[in-house]
């Protein structure tokens, strides 16, 4: 696994710099598929708490804003001074300003994560879903009263960074370290918190730690796709970082399989193009989400690409049949 | 002085609002052991079912606006909205019986954005003004003003709460509902059918629901299918604050949040709080509650066992 993944990441961030540099994509489709990549980094980052630590968090989005709104601080800000002591502004100075914006964003929202889940991740299951609602519903009011962001007027981004380059670099990192992450000796402890708490507990694997680190990296990955977000839409709002946001990540969490990285990648997109196809039928479209939630929890509980994994998706390479990791043959 | 004691009173009047919609999830809670979420969303059902047979009377059946209207609006919300519970429960949850517990989480989720969504596409987006179905009237009484909706708000309430109180502890379903909420498998031991009593308990829990719907449109006659979140989710908390599972608890846990909630908005100034964070007075609450008494003002503890 580890072998070829630093070559994939390495790949993916060409790939998308090459895209971005010589295929002139009209402009809407460029914006299709700029958000299909920063819901790909929510949803990846969300499963990192929702399916692989079996926490069910409710707050993504208020994350999300947090990153959005202090890396749009940053270059609105911060951003003339920085030209001005540059220099200019050119192609050096706004990658410098525009990288430095999106890690300070991840940075706050992970701090906000970590002061959230430090005291919110003892509780479990339902009320841990609702305590996450809860911060996420405090962190959209307290923007909504801080004038200097513009309150609920809304506030203006001053510069328009993101491409297609910045946008797939952070979600093959999200994906590297995610996936990395998991398969690590270390990172087995995530699975043992979601499969039996108590049996984890009893074993010495520190279940509150492992809760939290999960947040702190979400959170993290959540805050740059904030930032990518604000600097690709050019206006926040409070509103568009509400208790919506999160449900729409977590339908995606959960269409592509709790704790399923290829599965999640691939909702992230079938769910990102589903409302443009779905335009002539715009009323309807929640109805039809939330239909599907429903029908896909009483008929197909582990999501619709549930057993699809790495392997198993690219047992073509290989010639040979994996077994589901159930045991069963595919 | 008398302005605190007007605070009170209509902190005390929305408190009761979300009492109702807190007993209706604490009972569900009781018997299967997982949030409603999409209760928030009945007691908007209830308000639009207030709207179009308030509406119906009116134009229709030329009824004036009294207390007879009132009554009747009412009954017949908390009749349809029983039927609504009763649906969502054998078509959403019945199946899930011995599924995980976020599998019920999420579905219940997904029942919550259904009624919202398909209600934003069968009554409409827009806002609608609720019928008057009494008429206004202001009582003056020594120094205090207060509405005559207010006073119906609190009196109906507690009208129901005695009537919830007389069903749980004196009729045979009642303790068929206590004793499925202390020990299920041996509640069916004994001949009790459980569906039978789960289905009844979300009636009465919607019922309840409707009921808060119809006396919050009274109050603040503007319905919108989106009217339920906010106050599903802080009447949840309302629950929890008083103990999750316990029927005097989710009375009390709404009376405190109302109280706080309008006194913030009152005297928030004085403490540098601006009246627009009222709606995260309830999440304060919520957090603080499950840092230092996660079961509840009346809740008893649980140990979890393997």
């Amino acid at each position: 696994m580890r072998d070829w993944s630093k070559f994939a990441l390495l790949g993916a961030i060409l790939v998308s710099l090459l895209v971005s540099q010589f295929i002139h994509l009209d402009p809407y489709f460029s914006i299709v598929v700029v958000n299909i990549g920063i819901n790909i980094i929510l949803a990846v980052s969300l499963n990192l708490v929702n399916g692989y630590t079996g926490q069910f968090s409710l707050g993504h989005a208020g994350f999300m804003a947090i990153g959005a709104y202090t890396s749009a601080a940053i270059t609105s800000f911060g951003g003339p001074r920085w030209f001005d002591w540059l220099g200019g502004i050119n192609a050096f100075t706004t990658s410098t300003l525009f990288v430095v914006a999106l890690i300070v964003g991840g940075l706050a929202a992970a701090l906000a994560g970590l002061v959230i889940g430090v005291p919110s991740l003892r509780l479990k299951g339902d009320y841990l879903a609702i305590a996450t609602l809860g911060f996420g519903e405090i962190i959209r009011v307290i923007i909504q009263n801080t004038d200097a962001m513009g309150g609920s007027r809304g506030f203006s981004v001053s510069g328009i960074y993101t491409t297609i380059f910045w946008t797939y670099s952070v979600a093959a990192i999200t994906i590297y370290v995610v996936v990395n992450l998991v398969h690590s000796a270390y990172g087995r402890g995530f699975l043992t918190v979601r499969d039996d708490e108590i049996a984890a507990e009893a074993i010495g694997v520190n279940t509150t730690k492992y809760k939290v680190v999960a947040f702190v990296l979400a959170s993290f990955f959540a805050g740059i796709a904030g930032g990518l977000y604000a600097h690709f839409i050019g206006y926040l709002t409070p509103e568009g970082f509400g208790f919506m946001k999160s449900i729409e990540i977590i339908v995606m969490v959960i269409l592509g399989g709790m704790g399923n990285t290829v599965g999640v990648i691939f909702a992230a997109i079938l769910l990102t193009i589903l409302p443009e196809v779905l335009r002539p039928v715009q009323q309807y479209r929640m109805v039809i989400y939330s239909l599907m939630l429903i029908i896909l929890m009483l008929t197909r509980p582990q999501g619709l690409f549930g057993g699809l994994t790495w392997r198993r998706s690219t047992s073509w390479l290989r010639r040979k049949k994996i077994p589901l990791e159930d045991g069963s043959a595919a | 002085m008398s302005e605190f004691i007007q605070q009170l009173i209509n902190g005390l009047s929305l408190g009761s609002i979300y009492a109702l919609i807190a007993l209706g999830y604490t009972m569900i809670y009781g018997v299967l052991r997982f949030i409603n979420f999409a209760h928030g969303d009945v007691y908007m059902v209830g308000a639009f079912s207030g709207y179009y047979l308030g509406g119906w009377l009116i134009n229709s059946m030329g009824m004036q606006s009294s207390v007879l209207l009132l009554v009747v609006v009412m009954v017949g919300a908390m009749i349809i909205c029983a039927l609504t519970g009763l649906v969502i429960e054998r078509l959403a949850y019945r199946p899930l019986r011995n599924s995980p517990r976020l599998t019920v989480l999420i579905t219940a989720i997904g029942v919550s954005l259904f009624l919202e969504y398909s209600g934003q596409v069968f009554f409409g987006a827009d806002p609608k003004p609720f019928p008057s179905l009494i008429p206004d009237r202001t009582i003056t009484y020594g120094g205090l003003t207060f509405t005559n909706k207010e006073l119906i708000v609190l009196c109906v309430t507690v009208f129901l709460l005695i009537g919830l109180t007389f069903i749980v502890r004196k009729t045979k379903m009642g303790m068929a509902m206590r004793a499925l909420s202390f020990n299920s498998t041996a509640c069916s031991l004994v001949g009790i059918n459980n569906n039978v009593i789960i289905s009844f308990t979300f009636g009465l829990g919607s019922a309840l629901a409707a009921a808060a719907g119809i006396l919050s449109s009274l109050n603040y006659p503007v319905i919108t299918p989106l009217m339920g979140l906010l106050p599903g989710i802080k009447a949840f908390v309302a629950a929890v604050l008083g103990g999750i599972g316990n029927i005097p608890g989710a009375a009390l846990g709404g009376l405190i949040l109302g109280v706080a909630e309008t006194m913030i908005v009152g005297y928030g100034d004085k403490i540098h709080v601006p009246p627009s964070y009222r709606d995260a007075v309830a999440f304060v609450l919520l957090i603080g509650i499950l840092l230092f008494k996660p079961s509840g003002i009346l809740g008893k503890g649980t140990v979890e066992k393997v």
